[in-house]
């Protein structure tokens, strides 16, 4: 039985506040842009996006980043990751990008997707953003903006669910079965 | 050396008999058989209830008594059978099969007598090759080897070959077997020279200008699998020009390894109009169609190509009527390296020695042939063909198979006594293979 | 995900397997379009390529897709003949896997002998190429480039014209185009034409004016020379006269017509120079197609599970 832990209003106050704490760090927009990991953290990007706009009324470029050919368990999963798209309409040399994700768990797919950045260019400076942060780090991997810290276990699975994708706005955690 | 065969079912078209009965063999000859009358049929009892009179235990004035019994009931007993086209490949070839191991192949197969086809190295175009292959069966042979001599020399289709010279030193027919002869004139010759030694020639049907470079049967699948494909044409092209010679010029004409429907009705029609052609197929032709190429097994890669439905049909048929008169193995083994290659390189041929007859049993089964009629398009025929016996009348070499029709086996190519392995019956679960095969008087078993 | 751990043919692809390749290929080709135009998915792998038949371009763009996926490339040529005593198929087949390889693009003379390897070997085989029987990565990047040209390519009419019996390339075409539910037509002379063809789901033309009325693409074939001795058909220029691609032929098929040819072009003999150059041909695009296509092949085999 999954235990949600955020429901629509929190989400949506996690998001407001990471937009704040964004926009303070970084003292405004300036050079400063979106990217959201595939699959989870696109529509988190885009949604921090628009909070940023309301907050500074200004624009900052959003985009979305596949780690597919990027990742380093090709032999270990059971299954191909699929590939989606890459849309990174601008320069990313110079700018500070902050990458979102929805789930923080190994710290893999972070480092991945800055592999992936680093091909595209040089940015000046890349920060992190993750809704939840559920612990067990395998890297040396540390999110700057955090919307909430779920400690778990191995044995569970956090689930970041959105509107965007025709489910309600909630994160679940749910006790899986141990895998042979 | 006496030998008791009892109670099996014995099948022998050239004396008419087709029942349970015992058969006496004594010095590698037939010595006497009984068949069971109606009263013992009704009683089910072995016919020789009587020891036979010449033979009471103990008795018998310095002859050798001994006696070995076979009991063979629920078994065919019938004339060892005749291969008229098989590929033994000694001289030259010996890596592929040797007359030693081709004829130990031949035994398990229940053939108790091979004729070998010429395309050796060298090729028997002449009587000494055909001296060698003689002897060396003599020593190592364990059945009856006949050879068959070319028609040309080097089977280039130019020259024939010293037909006489080689019928003396032992040649039962001439062929070029691998090939056709291209050239009419040379064909009409050596139909028109053979008939002076009242030897038959076997023609190998092929237009070599239409087959050029085919691998397989030409049609949907071959240009599917982006195979050159062969067109039945190219069979009966070559067919039909036979047959107009031996028209023309009366001779003997054998056809080897007939697998198109169009080549059937072809020698029908010849034989209602009294030509005096006889043909030959064989097993894979009725038991594989050109779909057993997928995936370019070459196991199934053999010339003539492995045809379509319709062509087993019309074969089946064919055997049925009496079109096709016999039905023989072109058993042509091939190295396992030579085989594991690119199809279009890999030499055709299967290894047909030891599941022909349990191929062929399955005719028996659906109902195309009697049981006497399968023995005698394997054993009876090719004897009249070739001037041999193909019987069990006493006063004949004991050339006998007892074969066991109830046990299904599955064919193993790792195990066969042949050295080529090459078939695409692996794996197949067949019944009618031989229990006993006896080569003169000798006595071949297996577990 | 692919089912089989070997790309032999159009043949043994499933519809999915096809749109996978094609929607993967989509990806790759962003990637070809960047300043880096490599990713790291691939890394320590090893490709093979053995070309038992000369070839420059194919070969090159294997080779270009194998090292863009970070894999370690060698290239083994292998003179072919039947006569020449070698090595066999099979043993230089061994060498190769002894060498790691974890990939081994073949091309051979002889059909089915990618078919021979993918079930000795462990590799994955990926078939460049084998006698007449298929060339699927030719067919795969022909049909990414009419989907990137034409939306899809279900309903469209489609002409393959040329030598149809002795072309591997159009063989897998007829297959893919079939499955993925365009209207084929094949247009030549008969004797390059098998009859059987038209149980392949395909309509046959033996005149241009009549085949390429209202198609959407037109797919020439290149006429080997060699096929000229044989009484395929009895000269080039008779050939050129009766198939050969002109403006004026061209005008009959519909106004957004593409044009495509799997290379290397007989300029002057099955397609004119204007049109080769002209605004309605897509043949460079299909060269750079190939690459993308080519490394989305390798990446999807390598995810297959063995």
């Amino acid at each position: 039985m999954p235990k949600e832990f955020f429901n629509k209003k929190d989400i949506d106050r996690a998001l407001t506040r990471m937009a704040h704490e964004i926009t303070e760090k970084n003292k405004g927009t300036e050079r400063l842009c979106l990217v959201g990991i595939q699959r989870g953290g696109v529509h988190l990007a885009k949604r921090l996006a628009s909070k940023i706009k309301v907050i500074e009324k200004k624009e900052i470029p959003v985009g979305s980043l596949d780690i597919a050919f990027y990742r380093d368990d090709l032999s270990i999963r059971k299954e191909q990751a699929i590939v989606r798209k890459t849309d990174v309409p601008f320069e990313v040399t110079d700018l500070k990008i902050v990458l979102v994700d929805d789930v923080l768990f190994t710290g893999r797919s972070i480092r991945a997707a800055m592999d992936a950045l680093m091909d595209l260019g040089r940015p000046a400076a890349i920060q992190l953003a993750v809704l939840i942060d559920r612990g067990h780090r395998e890297l040396p991997i540390k999110a700057d903006y955090v919307g909430k810290n779920i400690p778990t276990s191995l044995s569970e699975n956090v689930e970041v669910q959105l509107e965007e994708e025709g489910l309600k706005d909630r994160v679940i955690l749910e006790k899986m079965d141990i895998e042979e | 050396m006496r030998i008791l065969i009892k109670k099996g079912h014995v099948v022998d078209p050239s004396q008419g008999i087709d029942e349970i009965g015992d058969i006496l063999i004594k010095d590698g000859k037939i010595k006497e058989v009984r068949i069971q009358d109606k009263e013992q049929k009704a009683k089910s009892k072995s016919p020789l209830t009587q020891p036979f009179s010449s033979m009471e235990e103990g008795k018998g004035g310095g002859e050798d008594t001994e006696l070995r019994t076979i009991e063979a009931e629920g078994m065919f007993v019938i004339p060892g059978l005749i291969d008229m086209h098989v590929h033994l490949r000694e001289p030259g070839y010996e890596y592929k099969e040797t007359i030693k191991t081709g004829t130990a192949a031949a035994i398990k197969g229940g053939f108790t007598t091979v004729c070998c086809m010429p395309n050796t190295y060298p090729i028997n175009d002449n009587a000494s090759v055909t001296e060698f292959i003689i002897r060396k069966a003599a020593l190592e042979g364990l059945c009856t080897v006949l050879p068959i001599g070319a028609i040309t020399k080097g089977q280039k289709g130019k020259e024939l070959v010293e037909m006489g010279t080689m019928k003396d030193q032992g040649c039962v027919a001439f062929s070029d077997d691998g090939l056709p002869v291209m050239n009419s004139l040379i064909m009409r010759r050596a139909l028109e020279y053979s008939k002076a030694f009242g030897v038959p020639i076997i023609s190998h049907c092929e237009d070599l200008t239409l087959s050029e470079d085919g691998v397989m049967s030409e049609g949907l699948l071959s240009i599917t699998l982006g195979l050159r494909g062969i067109p039945a044409e190219a069979e009966q092209i070559m067919l039909f020009r036979d047959i107009l010679l031996l028209k023309l010029t009366r001779g003997r004409l054998h056809i080897a390894h007939v697998s198109t429907e169009g080549s059937v009705e072809l020698i029908r029609d010849a034989k209602k109009r009294g030509v005096n052609v006889t043909a030959e197929t064989c097993p894979h032709y009725f038991s594989l169609t050109e779909d057993s190429v997928k995936g370019y097994d070459t196991n199934a890669k053999v010339n003539p190509p492995l045809r379509t439905k319709k062509d087993i049909e019309a074969i089946k048929e064919g055997l049925k009527d009496g079109t096709i008169d016999v039905i023989a193995t072109d058993h042509a083994p091939h190295n396992r390296d030579e085989k594991l290659r690119e199809f279009d390189f890999a030499p055709p041929g299967i290894s047909g020695l030891e599941t022909a007859l349990s191929l062929s049993m399955k005719l028996v089964d659906e109902g195309v042939l009697t049981m006497s009629q399968l023995v005698e398009k394997m054993s009876l025929t090719p004897a009249r063909i070739l001037g041999l016996n193909g019987t069990l009348k006493p006063g004949a070499d004991a050339d006998i198979t007892i074969l066991d029709t109830k046990k299904e086996v599955r064919v193993e190519s790792k195990k066969f006594a042949s050295k080529g392995k090459n078939t695409p019956f692996d794996g197949w679960m067949l019944k009618g293979f031989p229990f006993i095969t006896i080569s003169k008087g000798r006595i071949n078993e297996w577990q | 995900m692919l089912n089989e751990k070997d790309l032999l043919g159009i043949k043994e692809l499933s519809v999915e397997e096809i749109n996978l390749i094609l929607d993967t290929a989509a990806a790759f080709k962003d990637v070809l379009g960047r300043d880096i135009k490599k990713v790291p998915t691939l890394r320590g792998k090893t490709t093979v390529n053995v070309f038992f038949e000369p070839s420059t371009r194919t070969r090159t763009s294997f080779e270009l897709a194998a090292k863009r996926l970070s894999t370690d490339v060698i290239n083994f040529s292998v003179p072919t003949s039947s006569v020449v005593k070698g090595e066999s198929l099979i043993d230089t087949a061994l060498t190769v896997q002894a060498l790691g390889a974890d990939f081994i693009i073949i091309r051979h003379s002889s059909a089915g002998v990618p078919h021979l390897l993918a079930k000795k070997l462990r590799a994955s085989v990926i078939n460049a190429g084998d006698g007449t029987n298929e060339h699927p990565t030719q067919a795969l990047l022909d049909a990414f480039t009419i989907k990137g040209k034409k939306e899809k390519v279900e309903g469209l009419n489609i002409a393959i014209v040329g030598d149809i019996a002795h072309s591997r390339v159009a063989k897998s075409n007829i297959y893919s185009l079939t499955k993925l539910g365009a209207k084929v037509r094949l247009i030549g002379p008969p004797t390059l034409i098998p009859r059987e063809t038209e149980d392949m789901g395909v309509v046959v033309f033996h005149k241009m004016e009549d085949g390429l009325k209202n198609v959407d693409v037109v797919m020439m074939l290149r006429i080997q020379m060699e096929r000229q001795g044989k009484g395929f058909f009895p000269s080039t220029e008779e050939y050129s006269k009766n198939w050969g691609l002109t403006l004026d032929r061209l005008s009959l098929a519909k106004d957004d017509v593409i044009v495509m040819h799997p290379g290397p072009m007989n300029r002057g003999i099955e397609i004119s120079s204007e049109i080769a150059d002209g605004p309605r041909s897509v043949i460079l695009e299909q060269v750079t197609n190939g690459l993308a296509v080519r490394m989305a092949v390798m990446y999807l085999l390598a995810g297959v599970k063995k």
